[in-house]
């Protein structure tokens, strides 16, 4: 039994406007106190990894995308290079900075997407629109060289599947000062806000040892002061040549975890803009063999996602499919956080911490 | 002088002739209900129209503080017809029964709320000679009248037998009923300021200025804080918490379909209205034109201008203030909304009326 | 008393943070509008990049030839059994066998625009196209065929000269 008989338990989910997809949570309630959390999944589950065992390799690269749609690109960085690893394929320098640049990109986008819900499920609907007024702007960068919005199919084992568009450079140039001459904007109207403020100080506290045996990666964890940040631990890509701040918050309550993401978005600004302008020259793509073969044995590969460390495990028995592919996803832990992180919350706490949080529904079930 | 224009546009003689009339063909007992019947009629029209145009324009304002423009398909390019075609559906839709519901109960809270906010709405000071029910209590059973609204929407919460609607309405009754407290002394220290409970005592009272530059800063502040609390009454964002969207799906009228949702939205707005009007009524002198002592010529040219066309101006304004503050700020806790009640608006509006009467004592307001 | 001056404090601060959120979204509200509206400016100002993938499509050329040799790498590499390539074998003039596009069919209902049968086609005889009005009423016409009536192969030889 996971609740007393004579608990008050509101189903909140899997219909339900501030779950953001359909998750389920069962709660039990004391007036409007939290008391328990019982957070029910699988009501989007297209069973991704046990598809992925029938697939060629370049097929499931296809999938990654749909995992989490705010990192689309980085879970397909992460595929890549452990399909690349296996095979042995080394990847254009050129790539690798576009692979980069993409990332961060996405990154960015999914922290506008977080402001923009976090806002919303605070009932702010205002400030929403002004984080999808910005967010416009990257999917409309995004579209112009990958052919896609949400879903970029961009990386391709061998490097990416175009080359950058003349006008990319330039259009993310404009964007990041656009950017940094407007997020005052979402500061002014939403994070000074003395109601945003008190609703979120010292609410949803998550403890670093909490953090670390529970795996909340990326932003939650970093607001726990657990710095676990792949990018600076085990570099990819381009992100050796890069100088940027490790951003570490100590309480673990909700406005830390907001504010690290708000802060990320500068920082991946900084990124780009050592990036943009030393895109060595060079082939998009090396020429790989038509059909994929991995040698036997067990690889894996990890990415900072948008919301965490997004892992990838392959074990491989030389065929052209996978014999098995894992993912590590990103939102899952999150979800696990949860009952942790509500317990003796609000109702309205719980959705705001859930909005903190930031999981993606379809991450979790795969 | 001045005089003169008023009574120009004054009803008085216009109802005067009707009634006169009216007793010529009939006893003077069936006169009256005859009057009584048709003003029913006007109010209930005047009701339904300006719902239409709060809705609209709910839109329009909403849409442009989200960088958006808001309806504008249905109707031509302004969107006109959006609302109309809007209320036609919601005729049209089924009324749920429910199965376990308390029946008698369910389907006499939408009547209550919207009673409710119908006699408070019969109480506006129109234009000189045209308010309706004037007494000499006037505002005091405003006040008693609007708080037969709180009972609906407990009931309705309490009558669906859904948890959502449940923790709605009592979060709902725990506001409305702490905010009666700040709103009622704010009302009282225009009272105080005024000499008279009656409305249109109060207009009058105003033509040599109105309240707000009256009292000094003292009804500036008082006007701050009846807007606030008004909002709270009104149950309109940041004080949305009975119907939390995010938190609640719909708070209290979540079981509600067709026209018995209707009725809770029709009544949501005019209580907006009615708060607005009588903010303008208390603050901005009703249907008093604006006067400048000592500029004759100035004041003539105001007086041109129909108490009708005042009134619904300052109501219209003080509509927009009060949307303005819904789309800018995120939702309350529910112990903040108390908070900032009992610690912060409670103390601030017991000094204001103090001071008030301190000010009235020896002589010193304008 | 220095309790009481905190509260006056709290009181002051929270009141200026609230008009600087009031005096932001005021500077929204008077700002020129983002909206795209969308059937009107079609023509105008709508912006679809050249990479958008919308739905496949095989270009035809003059003599309305095509590239599609029907060897059905397409149909192999889509992991959705989007496309179906019918063919049949043919003798040409010469005597020789060989295999001949007869239907290219594609359901852009089942398509997720992955483009692998673009990467994985070696005579570039199909390609995405940016023409993303493609809603319909009805089911059955998601289903395409992508080479026209009559449509035959671009002769070879001709293709090798120009390389």
């Amino acid at each position: 039994m996971v609740f007393d008989p004579d608990d008050f338990i509101v189903n909140i989910g899997p219909q339900h406007p501030s779950t953001h997809g359909v998750l389920r949570m069962r709660t039990s309630l004391d007036g409007e106190t939290v008391k328990k959390i019982d957070p029910i999944l699988g009501y989007i589950h297209r069973g991704i990894e046990k598809m992925n065992e029938s697939l060629t390799y370049p097929q499931t690269l296809a999938l990654t995308d749909r995992l989490d749609y705010l990192s689309a690109h980085q879970s397909r960085h992460a595929l890549c290079m452990c399909i690349e690893k296996a095979a042995g394929i080394e990847i254009s320098e050129r790539a690798q900075y576009i692979r980069t640049i993409m990332d961060e990109l996405q990154r960015i986008d999914s922290h506008l997407l977080f402001y923009s819900c976090l806002a919303m499920d605070m009932g702010a609907l205002t400030p929403f629109f002004y984080g999808f007024r910005e967010r416009e702007m990257i999917l409309d960068i995004f579209e112009e060289t990958t052919g896609g919005r949400l879903i970029q199919n961009y990386n391709v084992i061998g490097g990416v599947q175009a080359d950058l568009h003349p006008d990319f450079v330039r259009k993310v140039k404009d964007f990041i000062v656009h950017l940094r001459g407007i997020i005052h904007e979402y500061h002014d109207i939403f994070t000074d806000s003395v109601i945003a403020r008190t609703r979120l100080k010292q609410i949803g506290l998550l403890s670093r040892e909490d953090a670390i045996s529970l795996g909340t990666t990326g932003g939650t964890g970093l607001a726990s002061g657990w710095a676990n940040d792949v990018r600076k631990h085990h570099p990819y890509a381009a992100y050796d040549k890069v100088d940027f701040k490790k951003i570490v918050y100590p309480h673990g309550d909700s406005f830390d975890r907001y504010m690290v993401r708000m802060d990320e978005i500068m920082e991946s600004c900084h990124i780009i803009e050592q990036l943009i302008d030393n895109i060595p020259e060079g082939e998009f793509k090396v020429k790989t063999r038509p059909i994929i073969k991995l040698p036997e044995g067990v690889f894996t590969a990890s990415v900072e996602a948008s919301r965490g460390e997004f892992g990838v495990f392959l074990i491989s028995k030389g065929d052209k499919f996978p014999y098995r592919l894992h993912y590590r996803s990103t939102g899952l832990p999150l979800v696990h956080a949860m009952d942790t992180v509500c317990r003796g919350g609000k109702i309205a706490d719980l959705i705001a911490i859930g909005g903190t949080l930031d999981f993606v529904i379809p991450d979790i079930d795969r | 002088m001045n005089q003169s224009f008023l009574d120009y546009y004054s009803l008085t003689p216009f109802t005067e002739w009707i009634h006169r009339t009216l007793c010529g063909v009939m006893p003077e007992n069936w006169a009256v209900f005859v009057e009584g019947v048709a003003l029913g009629v006007v109010i209930l029209l005047a009701y339904a129209v300006l719902a239409v145009v709060l809705i609209y324009m709910e839109r329009r304002v909403c849409g442009a503080f989200q960088c958006r423009i808001g309806p504008n398909r249905v109707g031509g390019r302004g969107g006109l017809l959006q609302v109309p075609a809007d209320v036609l559906k919601i005729l049209t839709k089924e009324i749920i029964r429910l199965k376990r519901a308390d029946h008698l109960l369910y389907e006499l809270a939408p009547y209550l709320v919207i009673l409710a906010s119908i006699i408070s709405f019969s109480c506006l000071p129109w234009n000189k000679g045209a308010e309706v029910l004037d007494m000499q209590i006037g505002i005091f059973f405003v006040l008693a009248s609007s708080s037969i609204g709180v009972l609906g929407i407990l009931l309705a919460g309490w009558s669906s037998n859904n948890k959502y609607t449940i923790i709605g309405a009592v979060r709902s009754g725990a506001m409305i009923i702490s905010y009666e407290l700040s709103l009622g002394i704010t009302v009282l220290t225009v009272v105080i300021l005024s000499g008279t409970m009656s409305i249109s005592g109060i207009v009058e009272s105003q033509a040599g200025g109105w309240n707000i530059f009256k009292g000094h800063i003292l009804t500036l502040v008082a006007f701050v804080i009846y807007l606030i609390s008004g909002n709270a009454e009104a149950n309109r964002g940041p004080f949305d918490l009975a119907e939390a969207e995010q938190e609640l799906t719909a708070g209290y009228h979540t079981e509600y379909s067709g026209m018995h949702f209707g009725f809770f939205y029709l009544a949501e707005y005019l209580n907006l209205f009615i708060t607005s009007g009588i903010a303008s009524t208390l603050f901005l002198g009703g249907w008093m034109p604006f006067h400048v002592s000592g500029l004759d010529g100035f004041n003539a040219v105001m007086d041109y201008i129909p108490g009708i066309v005042w009134f619904l101006g300052k109501t219209f304004f003080v509509i927009f203030l009060l949307m303005w503050i819904r789309w800018t700020f995120p939702r309350l806790r529910i112990d903040q909304v108390l908070t900032l009640e009992w610690k912060y608006l409670m103390q601030l509006s017991l000094l204001i009326m103090l001071l008030m009467v301190v000010l009235k004592v020896f002589g010193l307001v304008f | 008393m220095s309790k009481f001056t905190k509260y006056i404090k709290r009181y002051w601060r929270s009141t200026e943070s609230l008009a600087g959120g009031l005096d932001t979204s005021m500077k929204v509200f008077l700002r020129k509008k983002v909206t795209e509206q969308y059937p009107e400016n079609r023509h105008t100002t709508l912006y679809i990049p050249e990479r958008h993938r919308a739905e496949l499509m095989m270009p035809h050329y003059e003599q309305n030839h095509h590239h599609c040799i029907a060897c059905g790498l397409c149909q192999m590499a889509c992991p959705n059994g989007t496309i179906h390539v019918v063919s049949e074998m043919r003798e040409d003039a010469d005597g020789k066998k060989k295999k001949v596009l007869v239907r290219y069919e594609y359901d852009l209902g089942s398509c997720m625009f992955c483009q692998l049968c673009v990467n994985a086609c070696p005579h570039g005889a199909i390609r995405f196209t940016y023409d993303f009005e493609n809603a319909v009423f009805e089911r059955e016409k998601l289903l395409l065929t992508l080479n026209k009536a009559g449509s035959s192969l671009a002769p070879a030889p001709e293709k090798k000269v120009n390389q």
